[in-house]
């Protein structure tokens, strides 16, 4: 557990994690069944701002209960995990979702039974705890791994020491899972935009090119679906000092919905859209028109497989894609029956990407909102 | 000229062709033709009739011996009670291990009604002579080869005769004979005759020295024993294993099966040329005659019938219908309505019995057994009975829970054992042990799905978890695959009738776990919740900073869980929820003591009168093994179920179910 840079403890949210005891113990108290209700998070609950261009979460909840068979050991698990986090609260430390599987995971007295069996038991419960106590995972001390990169005009501090990212060689700057003012400061930005990529193959090739020094960007990626830290930090740019956010991504549904993650928020956590959610962020590539326009040969795609095809359909009907251009870009995939990977780019030219590929896309704003 | 037909022409050819190298001439070649007695031929071709290894042949005999032991027994109206000895044979040399010997002296001794000194020696030393060949009656042995191929591979692999022992009564001396087979003329050959003084009143001795392999498990003797145990309840078996070990198998039912009756073929399904063989020997003078007294069920009124459908005389002489007048009776025959042939010729162990004998040798939870009504393949009547044992017996299951020693890490499942269902299966009492896969029954087996009654079951295999499957098909004629009777062939109406027992205890069996998943529901339920409580409470107090009225708090909780699960529990444990309209006939269902407090109890449904009306069964055919049964029985107000659950002292012995009391007075049915 890494020691937190103590700057503004509020109890708030241990008071709020206290409330799950409380809850049990007025419930007894009255020889009622202990519940908790738990905003839903799924698709079901969720409703798109068009104005805001977010994400958010609706009103329907859930109740867990502690006298239901079926919900008996959520249950505990759920008073069991907030007592872990009410303890990181009171140490003033941050940790993972791993740890916390294990620091709340014991035998139940008298039995064989475990508390929790495997972290797939706990992470959803963390994250049920989110929107129950509208409290975010940083607030919960809680970080993700650090899978996210950064490299480009930017100079940040970070527990007191300056980063400088335009000196950081090829490999740049790793990107924490908390990058919330108190702890990493943005004291100098003089890019002009952001461009976000999904792999870090492709981050790669445009840092060891120098493509940020030449379109004066910043380099981020977050290694597939990009974690809290890289999305955060994305919109910091975006929102303190108003640079565009571009997104490259595979040609794939995942793609899509990678980009779609950034621009509007995610379903399971949609109440935090409104401090992640990037609404103008641009989807720069890879579409499904590029393997004509750049001159892919039909051989470096790959056949849509049934995931894929169900997975793009589901997308055709999300509210936020439903704009013509999107709905076309993704028509555009299911009906070539192929996929692209950014890699396959380099079918033209190692450096295809940084030399023709973007900057092509960039004089050409050709992009998707 | 002496060659058959077929190889006159190549006959032809070679005296025509002179070759004068090689080749025979006609002459020759007849010379060297010569009849094969079947003695001969089994020799030659043992395998056919289960010899094909020393393990198997070890069985083989063993079964032959005990199969004629019980059929003798039965047919004299005696309760049979046989005695099986295993030896190790020496020659000289100090005897080795059972595992390690390969030469092994057999002894069977019933106390049946012995054999007349005439017969003794045709029965054990001439192939295919018997009384069973030739009669429609259900019996173990069907074809007279058995007990004398025993004797023949005996005398193939040590030289040393059959022994026997008979004696037919009290008055009459006891006979002693050592016989082998002329294997050339398919004759006995009598080596030793005399009368000696016997311990036994009655009964046969019969002891072979073999060479053999003696090894338990799968297909062993020690299994044939204990599976014969399982389906024929009323025999008392006595085993002397090799390693000096005797197993008792008492009598669990005292009454003989009802006698099979020999009947006539049913006309359908009977083959075109049986029908011209029948028609040549019959003693009858007219069509209408014929076909009313060498068939059964067909009365003179359907005879008459059958004679107008095909178009000929009634009073036609049977022996000058052929060619084209044959076929159309034969058609006409199928195309007539007939009753399905009388099952009295065929006595199933009955679902009674079976429960016994699953009972009594399978430690298990629950037991169930159906048996079907009679149907006919070819027209042969026969009855499918199935039965089955589920679960690991009170125990085992009380073992269980101790299990897992400690608690269990990322990815460790708890259920791990994979064990899959084992089938038994029957043919006319006797159990069969090899070929299972190319049986009927164990395909019947795979094609039922079991998942529908919640036991899991992968693909193309048998259904998954602690349970036996009983099957048995009683029959005048078993279609075996092979002489050495080891798997029953495929039939349609065979395979067809199987399942539908089988799902009938599969139905069954889905009933009672879903029953017990609901009590054992119940029993958890209030289990997690006073796991969990202190939990709930722990994590409570340290959220609290350490400043909570723990006792309180986890007193307040208990009486909500309390509250909660207390009075359905209780209610639905007892089967009075009232969604289960199912009842389960025949069948059992054991609880380890100290289940949830519920009084374990004896449902007695009244006879029903909608279900099966033949098998009413009276407070006497519940199998109750308590000494005191607390007994609580209550029809049901369909008045279908008729469970047995027994209270089962943990670790004390399982009482015998015939000695255990019958239910309490009170335990009448109310209906009637």
């Amino acid at each position: 557990m890494a020691r937190k840079k103590s700057k503004n403890t509020n109890g708030a949210v241990e008071k709020k994690l206290v409330g799950v005891a409380d809850s049990v113990i007025t419930a007894a108290q009255r020889s009622q069944d202990p519940t908790l209700s738990i905003p839903v998070r799924s698709l079901a609950n969720i409703n798109f701002n068009e104005k805001r261009g977010i994400i958010e979460m609706g009103r329907r909840k859930q109740a867990r209960s502690f006298f239901n068979v079926g919900m008996a050991k959520k249950f505990m698990q759920t008073v069991l995990v907030a007592d872990a986090l009410a303890e990181l609260q009171r140490a003033n430390l941050t940790t993972s979702l791993r740890e916390i599987y294990y620091r709340t995971k014991h035998t139940i007295k008298n039995s064989h039974e475990n508390t929790f069996d495997g972290q797939n038991e706990s992470d959803p419960l963390i994250e049920d705890l989110e929107v129950t106590l509208e409290a975010l995972r940083e607030e919960l001390h809680v970080r993700a791994e650090n899978s996210g990169t950064v490299v480009g005009p930017l100079v940040l501090v970070d527990d007191g020491d300056r980063v400088d990212c335009t000196r950081l060689g090829k490999g740049g700057y790793s990107v924490p899972s908390i990058v919330e003012p108190e702890y990493i400061q943005i004291t100098k930005c003089s890019a002009d935009f952001v461009l976000l990529v999904e792999k870090g193959t492709q981050w790669n090739r445009l840092s060891e090119d120098k493509f940020w020094r030449r379109y004066n960007c910043i380099l981020l990626t977050g290694n597939g679906q990009p974690p809290r830290g890289v999305r955060r930090l994305a919109r910091r740019l975006h929102q303190e000092y108003g640079l565009p956010v571009y997104v490259l991504v595979d040609n794939d549904p995942w793609g899509y919905y990678i980009y779609s993650v950034i621009k509007q928020g995610s379903i399971n956590l949609a109440f935090e859209s409104q401090r992640m959610a990037i609404p103008k962020a641009k989807f720069i590539g890879f579409s499904s028109a590029d393997p004509d326009r750049y001159g892919l040969p039909r051989n470096v795609g790959i056949k849509l497989n049934d995931k894929d095809v169900n997975r793009a359909r589901e997308l055709l009907k999300y509210k936020w894609f439903q704009k013509k251009e999107w709905q076309n870009e993704i028509k555009g995939m299911l009906s070539s029956g192929l996929k692209y990977e950014l890699d396959a780019l380099a079918n033209k030219d190692f450096q295809y990407l940084t030399k023709t590929y973007l900057p092509r896309k960039l004089k050409e704003k050709d992009w998707l909102d | 000229m002496s060659k058959p037909m077929l190889k006159s022409k190549s006959a032809m050819a070679e005296t025509q062709i002179p070759q004068p190298n090689a080749g025979l001439s006609a002459a020759e070649m007849g010379a060297r033709q010569q009849e094969i007695s079947v003695s001969e031929f089994f020799t030659k071709n043992r395998h056919l009739l289960g010899f094909d290894n020393p393990r198997k042949a070890l069985l083989t005999c063993v079964k032959e011996a005990v199969d004629n032991a019980l059929d003798a027994c039965e047919e004299a109206g005696l309760l049979p009670e046989v005695v099986v000895k295993l030896e190790v044979a020496s020659n000289g040399d100090t005897a080795p291990a059972p595992s390690q010997a390969n030469r092994f002296r057999i002894t069977v001794i019933d106390y049946g009604p012995g054999i007349v000194r005439q017969q003794i020696p045709r029965i054990f030393a001439k192939l295919l002579y018997g009384s069973k060949f030739h009669r429609l009656r259900m019996s173990r042995g069907q074809q007279g080869i058995g007990i004398s191929a025993a004797g023949m591979y005996a005398q193939l692999t040590t030289g040393k005769p059959v022994q026997i022992i008979s004696r037919t009564g009290a008055k009459t001396p006891a006979h002693y004979f050592e016989v082998q087979i002329d294997t050339k003329k398919n004759e006995p050959r009598i080596l030793e005759r005399k009368e000696i003084d016997w311990e036994n009143h009655r009964g046969t001795q019969v002891t072979l020295e073999i060479e053999g392999r003696y090894q338990k498990g799968r297909a062993s003797v020690d299994e044939y024993l204990e599976q014969t145990a399982i389906a024929n309840p009323h025999v008392k078996l006595v085993y002397h294993a090799p390693d000096g070990e005797t197993k008792e198998y008492p009598r669990t039912i005292q009454e003989l099966p009802p006698q099979p009756r020999e009947i006539k073929p049913h006309p359908y399904g009977i083959e075109f040329g049986i029908l011209l063989r029948m028609l040549h020997d019959t003693k009858s003078h007219s069509l209408s005659g014929f076909l009313s007294s060498d068939f059964s069920r067909v009365s003179a009124n359907l005879a008459q019938e059958i004679c107008k459908t095909a178009k000929l005389s009634a009073d036609m002489r049977p022996r000058n219908i052929h060619g084209a007048a044959a076929e159309t009776l034969y058609k006409a025959i199928q195309s007539t309505k007939i009753m399905a042939p009388p099952s009295n010729c065929i006595s199933p162990i009955e679902e009674k019995a079976i429960l016994h004998g699953l009972y009594k040798q399978i430690k298990g939870e629950f037991y169930t057994a159906v048996t079907r009504p009679p149907a006919v393949y070819r027209g042969n009547p026969f009855v499918i009975e199935a039965g089955l044992a589920y679960g690991k017996g009170p125990e085992q299951a009380a073992n269980k829970p101790e299990l897992p020693k400690a608690p269990l890490a990322e990815g460790e499942n708890q259920n791990d054992d994979n064990e899959l269902a084992r089938v038994i299966r029957y043919a006319n009492r006797v159990p069969l042990l090899y070929q299972q896969s190319a049986c009927a029954t164990f395909k019947a087996v795979l094609d039922t799905t079991w998942r529908n009654y919640g036991v899991p079951q992968s693909r193309g295999a048998l259904p998954a978890g602690p349970m036996v499957i009983f099957v048995h098909m009683a029959s005048v004629w078993v279609p075996f695959t092979s002489e050495s009777k080891e798997a029953i062939a495929d039939y349609d109406e065979i395979r067809k009738e199987i399942k539908l027992a089988l799902q009938e205890c599969g139905r069954r069996l889905g009933v009672f776990l879903r029953r017990r998943e609901r009590a054992k529901g119940e029993f958890r339920r209030r289990n997690i919740f006073e796991l969990y409580i202190e939990e709930v409470v722990e994590a409570c107090n340290r959220l609290k900073g350490g400043k909570l009225p723990k006792e309180k708090l986890k007193e307040q909780l208990q009486k909500i869980a309390m509250k909660r699960t207390g009075g359905e529990k209780t209610d639905e444990v007892l089967g009075f929820d009232g969604g289960e309209p199912e009842g389960l006939p025949f069948s059992i269902i054991v609880t380890p003591e100290g289940t949830e407090g519920a009084a374990p109890m004896l449902i007695n449904g009244g006879t029903n009168d909608v279900g099966a009306p033949e098998e009413a069964v009276d407070e006497e055919d519940q199998p109750t093994r308590a000494e005191e049964p607390v007994a609580e029985a209550r029809s049901t107000t369909n008045g279908k179920q008729k469970i047995a659950k027994v209270k089962q002292q943990s670790g004390a012995k399982r009482p015998d179910p015939k000695r255990s009391e019958k239910p309490k007075a009170n335990a009448k049915r109310k209906k009637r």
